[in-house]
């Protein structure tokens, strides 16, 4: 067992995973109700808002062409479409939470789902 | 001194890169991007246990190169570099404290692998509530690492130094 394992390894397997964990505890009390709305940014700027009640596709453009599709439907936005080759943001599950993101690296494209009162803040800034 | 070296490189680059072929053939989706086994890491640990860290980071960054231009694109690429060259210095921290074993180094590995590439992907999109996705990404950071240091220990156990 000493050439595989040490007590080390032991103590700092046990504590890198109880502090991962704890951390993925904590964080889940964050992990926030149903959004109302979702926002998309281009590069860190945003490009629109769109509210989740109202079932939608949203064809977002990058230099003139469509190089991603929202659909927002049963206030559930989900990336459908994207024009990259890799389309990690197509198999992404859809998102409702507020905080949660649909990420599309390639076109820097973020899908972020925000609630009601982050709105009225944003609309008067 | 290892005989051949050369050649040696050569063939663990080729196995590298089998295994970057291998895992972008099985679909593992967890609705997450950025969840991977991590089969190549193998190579890096064992390489770093019985050649050496510069020969280990040599192969580990011609990899993600050649695969990114095989089988990814530009920007994974980018991730790829940044997670790679996170994990493999934590890698070369760890194991130079001599107080750990091949599967500790691994774990650290895999969890830093995690942590770099959200990190580029933050500054790409350049959005910070990307760390939303941070929990379960290095808790599937520690699993894979954990599995590939039991892998990569048999590995190094079993065939030992080349020499």
């Amino acid at each position: 067992m000493t050439k595989r394992f040490r007590k080390n390894d032991g103590i700092l397997l046990l504590v890198i995973g109880l502090v991962l964990l704890a951390g993925y505890v904590v964080s889940s009390f964050f992990r926030g109700e149903t959004g109302a709305k979702a926002v998309v940014t281009v590069a860190g700027e945003v490009y629109g808002t769109y509210p989740l009640a109202q079932d939608d596709e949203i064809e977002i453009k990058i230099d003139g062409r469509a190089a991603n599709v929202l659909q927002i439907k049963d206030g559930k936005a989900d990336m459908i479409e994207a024009d990259c080759p890799d389309k990690l943001c197509v198999h992404q599950k859809a998102i409702e939470r507020t905080n949660e993101t649909i990420v599309c690296l390639p076109h820097k494209v973020v899908v972020e789902i925000q609630d009601a009162k982050e709105a009225d803040f944003d609309s008067m800034t | 001194m290892m005989k051949h070296k050369t050649a040696y490189l050569g063939l663990f680059l080729a196995l590298a890169l089998i295994c970057s072929y291998i895992e972008s053939l099985i679909p593992f989706y967890f609705g997450i991007p950025g969840i991977k086994l991590g089969l190549t890491n193998i190579v890096v640990v064992w390489m770093l246990y019985t050649i050496g860290a510069k020969e280990a980071f040599l192969i580990s960054v011609l990899r993600i190169l050649i695969a990114g231009f095989l089988f990814g694109n530009p920007f994974s690429i980018l991730y790829s570099m940044c997670g790679g060259i996170c994990s493999f210095l934590m890698m070369l921290l760890l194991r130079s404290t001599k107080k750990f074993k091949v599967i500790s180094v691994s774990t650290i590995g895999g969890i830093f692998h995690n942590i770099g590439q959200l990190s580029a992907a933050c500054v790409v999109v350049e959005n910070l509530n990307l760390v939303y996705y941070a929990p379960v990404l290095l808790i599937a950071g520690f699993i894979t690492g954990f599995l590939i240091g039991i892998i990569s220990q048999e590995m190094i156990l079993r065939l030992g130094k080349r020499d």
